[in-house]
């Protein structure tokens, strides 16, 4: 019985997400140029007006527990040039155990710089309200390890994190190369817990970098690899590599001409505190013109 | 949970709502400020440093560059330039004649350092080779004169 309404309460999840990029749709479709990376961000911000909708999954392998499945929305909007917003919504299916919704995420990315420098700096500011069931390791922080994912739904989703993140996300690109260095610190708001450390790098190519003279799906410039690497450094009491996870990710994104991406991300734990096995997956469609739509809704004549 | 912990958990909430109601008509008023001084939108060009306005279109002699720069324009820039970059409610046309005399070099310097302040993302994520075949195509583009 409890498998059952497991499956229903997932069911209804992702149909939620099904509907929330049906209703998308109303926007018209913008090409995506996206960056493969699933963890780190580089400094590209959304374009103005336009609206991203993204589904995620990871599947993860548990030692000492039930493997799981954490999966999670994302709405992402650029509402300038310079400044990003974005709501995450997430939730788990660990096996044999149950499907929980685990809380939701609001992050902002501002630019502070007018123009391309050597490096870009973007600052970034995460506030979540999360349980300690949430299992999508969409950041590796403080001192976090496998065995905190092996508790069971039932107890982990008994604590209730709000938790405030600054990140500074540095990026460049040369020569169809970007390279992306994200340092990480979190303050967990509830108890008495202190700041925590963590770093995601990054590093990804197109296929190709000259595009082709017919639009095409299978074309090289439509694919980007790379690799990401991500983990925790501690908190003020003890900074630092021990008891700490750590991953290494290939990544891999196609932006088809048809306004979808597709990335998928194979992860392995470089230590023994980490799982063994991440597998990740995505796919997103962004929307040109949301904003105008919004603004049409609020009475705004067409130009 | 303390009472200060409570009361900037709330405050963050409210803040988190009002961001998301208020960030759509951040995006209108930028479009709005620039449709306002629209006069002044080429003065970017002028910005261009010497030595990136001097750069020649490796792609120049290219002879499929203007048709995969017509597809990436397509793609990427007509939402605001306009479907032939007439220019829209967002953004100015690229038809315009300081367009038409801006160098290659001050084009290219332009979509990869955007005018953010404008509106206008920074364009670097597009590899070097694609944001020349764009500008290969905008020099091919004729006159708004020409074309009516």
């Amino acid at each position: 019985m409890q498998k059952i309404a497991s499956f229903l309460y997932a069911t209804r999840l992702h149909l939620s997400l099904v509907l929330v990029l049906v209703l998308g749709g109303m926007a018209s479709a913008a090409h995506a140029q996206e960056s493969p990376y699933i963890v780190a961000y580089d400094h590209y911000l959304e374009e103005p007006g336009n609206l991203e909708l993204e589904y995620f999954s990871t599947f993860g392998t548990q030692r000492g527990g039930n493997d799981y499945h954490a999966f999670w929305g994302e709405i992402e909007y650029g509402a300038t040039a310079w400044w990003t917003t974005e709501l995450y919504v997430d939730g788990q299916t660990t096996f044999n155990d149950s499907t929980i919704f685990t809380g939701f995420r609001f992050e902002n990315r501002i630019r502070p710089l007018q123009r391309e420098h050597f490096i870009n700096p973007i600052l970034y500011f995460e506030y979540e309200q999360i349980s300690g069931a949430d299992k999508i390791l969409k950041e590796d922080e403080g001192h976090d390890v496998e065995a905190d994912y092996a508790v069971p739904n039932a107890l982990a989703r008994r604590e209730h994190n709000h938790e405030l993140e600054f990140k500074l996300l540095l990026s460049k690109t040369f020569k169809g190369w970007n390279i992306a260095e994200n340092t990480l610190a979190a303050k967990n708001l509830t108890g008495g817990n202190p700041w925590e450390f963590g770093y995601a790098i990054g590093a990804s190519r197109p296929l190709a970098l000259k595009a082709s003279a017919k639009r095409c799906s299978f074309c090289r410039e439509n694919f980007v690899a790379g690799v990401e690497m991500y983990g925790g450094l501690g908190d003020r009491h003890s900074f630092g590599l021990h008891d700490t996870s750590h991953y290494v990710a290939p990544v891999v994104a196609w932006n088809l001409p048809s306004d979808w991406t597709l990335r998928v991300s194979p992860g392995f734990g470089l230590n023994d505190n980490s799982h063994r096995f991440l597998l990740r997956w995505g796919v997103s469609r962004e929307f040109s013109g949301f904003g105008d739509m919004i603004a049409r809704l609020f009475g705004r004549q067409k130009p | 949970m303390t009472t200060i912990q409570a009361a900037a958990i709330r405050i963050i909430s409210a803040g988190m709502f009002l961001a998301l109601a208020v960030s759509p008509i951040c995006a209108q008023t930028e479009s709005a400020k620039l449709k306002k001084d629209d006069g002044s939108v080429y003065d970017e060009l002028a910005k261009a440093p010497k030595k990136a306005a001097a750069r020649r279109n490796p792609l120049e002699n290219d002879p499929e560059a203007v048709e995969a720069g017509a597809n990436l324009f397509t793609l990427h820039c007509a939402e605001c330039h306009g479907a032939t970059a007439e220019g829209g409610r967002k953004a100015p046309s690229l038809r315009a004649d300081p367009v038409r005399r801006a160098t290659p070099g001050t084009l290219f310097w332009i979509l990869t350092n955007g005018v953010v302040r404008r509106g206008m993302p920074v364009w670097s994520k597009l590899p070097e080779p694609q944001r020349w075949q764009i500008v290969s195509y905008l020099k091919s583009l004729p006159s708004a004169e020409a074309s009516n």
